[in-house]
């Protein structure tokens, strides 16, 4: 703990008064406080500097280090931080400078951040795991002064490509491991910078009062910082954000989960990523809770389980692989405990949902499901280090809806959100109690979003970035003329929820005819939902009804033959069966069941289908090497079929050349069968599901 | 990028003879290790590098010769000794206790540091508990160190091979040797466990500036990590020097390819 001398600084000279330590709401800079909020703090120093002044003894950072949790105070913190960036300032670093922050979650690559921020330099946090020629481009397009590394691997990987970085002044890194003999004109210890700046602090008052004026004359509407974008998609870009723009976006979402200083983060996920950058130091800062940082990349289970958050995010995968390895443990345990797993999980499946948004259920569901709770639920919980979480969100890609129901079963109040880096960070998210699997949410407060002619979602967000950096194009390509942001992605809002539903790349998504959105990706995942159907290929745009091609699936059909003593001598001869065209129908039934239950793509159900005599396959360029199916490729090999599709014959012939496994070509000749599909009314696809 | 070579001698062995019996593993064999330097002891197999190794550590007691360590030369000492004096070692096939974790076994190596008599420690308070947690410290430094953060809890037995030989090192670092004596450290490694153990290696002998001796087969590895190479064939030592040297020595091709007839 600092002594009250020491924090004088961080107190105006007007409020300048024997401050008592702890949580109170008292006037900092001569304002009201809001804990919940940013309030008038508009940069991140500023937040530095209350959360230091008001939560002076609550915990801001953890790290375990040597096996032991090590602790930093805001009030810790901030004076670390303002002795760090006295030392950056003496190595030269000036206000819009950029410095890049290569590494894993470690507090000094945060406070890299905050003391950057203090100088109003920009920090740009770069992944970690991106090959050097990835590091180089980012680097110089960001042209980065200064590189604040983790550890020797990060350093060699700078130094590798340094002569592509002319502007490249200062390596400053964290870990010392294997740096000692490197020639150290070029590179210096964090440890070392926040020493020199502290001794200069010391010696020399005007160095402080410098610094001290930064942090007042900073603007919110100044860049704070820069996230670079994964690149799958070309290279690269910068999504510039402003100070105002982060906090009061995570003013919001703090108010909507209510976060307190009382609430703790493991931050886990990748700095770069727009997703810790909100969760961990954003939301961190504004409202000024605990960020724990895990001992290394691969004791991220252990750790969470010591520190147990209460604020949680994970991509779909982070579940998924959270729960593979927890089956996987179970198979190994004892036989009566599989029983129990087994049987309390039924358990939840009936009365999880209900019970964690507080719907009626039975008494006996109660009584089991309390019973569970005490047995399997929670001891699950803690093995996965999630007892303590209050608010779980999942995004970035649609989470399984078997896998989202699990979580939620079992008591962890998971929800979904939508949001990408130039929003920063969610323009729709699930409140407490209103939770759908296939829906991200509605409006997330003070955002605005739009649904466009195309079907393409736009929205106007309060944490909305400034442009990408150094690149007017791109940054005209991604908005509309009247402001708003193009995510890219087409949707709708559900009329009975009124939540948002995503449901493809806008640019894949067309028109019937009649003017009904026809989304194809989506219409083929729910087709390709059932086992009996491994391709589908939807057509409909610019036509006046929806038509499918489907694969079988070899392995799932065939068992079914052999089942039911379907005999057949080829995959062709197979896929042509009338059995296994009735039992294709049914499935194609129910996806056109629960279409007609969305008013939006109630017009587009599947009004005829066949089953192609042939597997899509990638050496015949119908499927990417990824095995996404080419669309218009297939339509014109097979224009025969669509043709027949859409002038009501009930069978065409196709002929087309396969690429045999050893190279050689051959033709498929085949007459291929057309199958007519009922279209379900609204009210007949309740009168069904009721 | 190493810590600076001295041309010290840490260890000098001069003119050792053992033999079992009437099998003669080491013939009149010298040859010394300098303070702060990676050195590597190849051979055929038979050739009595692990011999070598036994007789340096106390294990095996010569029948002639006289071996210096640190300035002090002696005649006959027991491994403890050895290991009080400052030498450390790792075995061919890994002797780690099992069912411990491999922070208890890293642990283990602190024996010879710990100062309170067994009461103080069975009573495990005051002042035996701060002495542990000194240790503990320690330990956690090359738990760090070595990257086993993931499986300090775990009993070895259930480690992978590559991970077993890392705790086995982070064992010997604790006794914070001043000779750390590595009995082929790579055997039985896929390519990248050897590159992670390689790495290792050269980290200990710049951070910790401890010398090694260490017997390895594969040339690739000894060639790239040692300053200097000696190489026995039937107990005898017939190079000695660079890596250099050692590749262009006429004996050591011969050793290792055969004699043409």
């Amino acid at each position: 703990m600092l002594e009250h001398a020491e924090l004088a600084w961080l107190l105006p000279k007007t409020g300048r008064r024997h401050h008592k330590q702890g949580r109170t709401n008292a006037p900092v800079f001569g304002i009201e406080t809001d804990m919940a909020g940013g309030g008038s703090f508009d940069t991140f120093p500023k937040l530095l500097l209350r959360n230091a002044a008001q939560l002076g003894t609550r915990p801001a950072f953890r790290h375990k280090d040597l096996g032991i949790w090590q602790s930093w105070t805001w009030a810790q913190v901030a004076e670390i931080v303002r002795a760090y960036a006295a030392g950056l300032h003496r190595l030269g670093l000036q206000p819009g400078d950029t410095i890049a922050v290569v590494g894993s979650n470690r507090p000094k690559l945060y406070w890299t951040m905050m003391a950057a921020q203090v100088l109003c330099a920009i920090p740009v946090p770069v992944y970690s795991d991106a090959v050097a020629d990835e590091l180089a481009f980012v680097l110089a397009h960001a042209e980065a002064k200064f590189v604040a590394a983790q550890d020797q691997e990060q350093v060699d990987k700078i130094l590798s490509v340094s002569d592509r970085l002319p502007q490249l002044s200062k390596i400053v890194y964290d870990e010392r491991r294997g740096l000692e003999g490197y020639d150290h004109s070029r590179i210096i210890a964090i440890g070392d910078v926040i020493e020199d700046g502290r001794a200069a602090l010391a010696a020399d008052a005007a160095l402080g009062a410098r610094i001290d004026e930064f942090v007042r004359a900073a603007k919110g509407s100044d860049i704070a910082i820069i996230l670079y974008t994964s690149g799958t998609t070309g290279a690269p870009k910068g999504v510039m954000l402003s100070a105002r723009g982060c906090i009061d976006a995570a003013t919001d979402t703090t108010r909507f989960d209510r976060l307190t200083d009382r609430d703790v983060v493991l931050a886990y996920l990748p700095l770069a990523w727009a997703g810790d950058h909100y969760v961990s130091y954003v939301q961190g800062l504004v409202a000024g809770f605990c960020i724990a940082c895990p001992e290394s990349g691969d004791t991220i289970e252990q750790d969470r389980r010591e520190i147990g958050p209460t604020f949680y995010l994970a991509p779909p995968r982070g579940f998924e692989a959270m729960l593979t390895r927890l089956m996987v443990r179970m198979e190994d345990a004892a036989p009566i405990k599989r029983r129990l797993f087994s049987y309390f999980l039924d358990v939840a499946w009936r009365y999880g949902e209900q019970v964690l948004t507080g719907r009626p259920v039975p008494l006996s569901g109660r009584l089991l499901y309390g019973l569970g709770r005490w047995l399997v639920y929670e001891p699950l919980k803690n093995v996965l280090g999630l007892s303590l979480v209050r608010v779980a969100y999942t995004g970035g890609e649609a989470i399984g809806p078997e896998l989202f129901a699990f979580y939620r079963s079992i008591g962890l109040n998971l929800k979904q959100l939508y949001g990408q880096t130039e929003a920063f960070l969610y323009v729709t998210c699930q409140p407490d109690g209103e939770i759908y699997s296939d829906t991200v949410g509605p409006r997330a407060p003070n955002v605005d979003i739009r649904i466009a002619e195309s079907g393409e979602v736009q929205f106007r967000s309060p944490g909305m970035f400034l442009g990408y950096f150094k690149d007017q194009a791109k940054t005209a390509e991604a908005m509309t003329s009247d402001g708003y942001v193009r995510t890219g992605d087409a949707g709708f809002f559900d009329e009975k929820t009124g939540h948002l539903k995503i449901i493809d790349r806008a640019k894949d998504v067309g028109r019937l005819a009649d003017g009904t959105m026809f989304a194809p990706k989506y219409l083929e995942n729910r087709l390709k939902f059932y086992p009996n159907i491994k391709e589908a290929v939807t057509f409909g745009d610019s036509r006046d009804f929806v038509c499918a091609m489907l694969n079988i699936d070899p392995v799932a059909v065939a068992n079914w033959a052999e089942r039911n003593n379907v005999a057949y001598g080829s995959y062709q001869e197979l896929a042509g069966h009338p059995l296994v065209y009735d039992m294709v129908a049914k499935d194609v039934a129910e996806v056109n069941r629960s279409l007609a239950k969305e008013t939006v793509l109630a017009g587009a159900q599947v009004r005829r289908f066949l089953i192609l005599p042939k597997e899509l396959d990638a050496d015949d360029g119908e499927l990417t090497r990824t095995q996404k199916v080419r669309r218009r490729f297939i339509a014109e090999r097979y224009a025969p079929l669509v043709t027949a599709l859409y002038n009501g014959s009930q069978e065409a012939d196709i002929s087309t050349e396969v690429t045999l496994e050893d190279g050689r070509k051959g033709t498929i000749a085949a007459r291929v069968k057309v199958r007519d599909m009922q279209v379900i009314g609204p009210a007949e696809s309740l009168g069904i599901a009721a | 990028m190493r810590a600076p070579d001295t041309n010290e001698i840490l260890l000098q062995v001069e003119g050792v003879a053992l033999a079992f019996g009437g099998v003669k593993a080491l013939r009149d064999v010298s040859f010394n290790v300098r303070k702060g330097e990676i050195r590597a002891i190849i051979g055929p197999n038979g050739a009595g590098k692990t011999s070598m190794l036994n007789v340096v550590n106390g294990f095996y007691h010569p029948n002639r010769g006289v071996i210096t360590f640190k300035g002090r030369t002696r005649a006959k000492m027991q491994p403890f000794e050895a290991a009080r004096g400052g030498i450390a070692r790792t075995f061919q096939n890994v002797a780690l206790f099992k069912g411990m974790s491999a922070l208890d076994n890293i642990m283990a190596g602190r024996t010879l540091k710990v100062r309170r008599g067994l009461l103080w420690q069975m009573l495990r308070y005051g002042p035996a508990l701060a002495e542990e947690a000194e240790h503990r410290r320690k330990v956690e430094e090359i738990i760090d160190f070595l990257e086993i953060e993931t499986i300090r809890k775990v009993p070895v037995g259930r480690l992978p091979y590559g991970l077993q030989k890392r705790v086995e090192l982070g064992r010997a670092l604790a006794m914070e040797p001043d000779l750390l004596l590595l009995d082929e450290p790579m055997a039985g490694m896929n390519l990248e466990e050897k590159e992670d153990m390689s790495r290792f290696i050269t980290d200990v002998n710049n951070h910790y500036g401890t010398a090694i001796a260490l017997i390895e087969h594969d040339m690739a590895v000894v060639m790239d990590l040692s300053d200097r190479v000696a190489v026995l064939d039937h107990g005898v030592k017939i190079a000695d020097g660079t890596p250099d040297e050692v590749k262009k020595s006429q004996a050591v091709i011969d050793a290792y390819l055969g004699v043409a007839h």
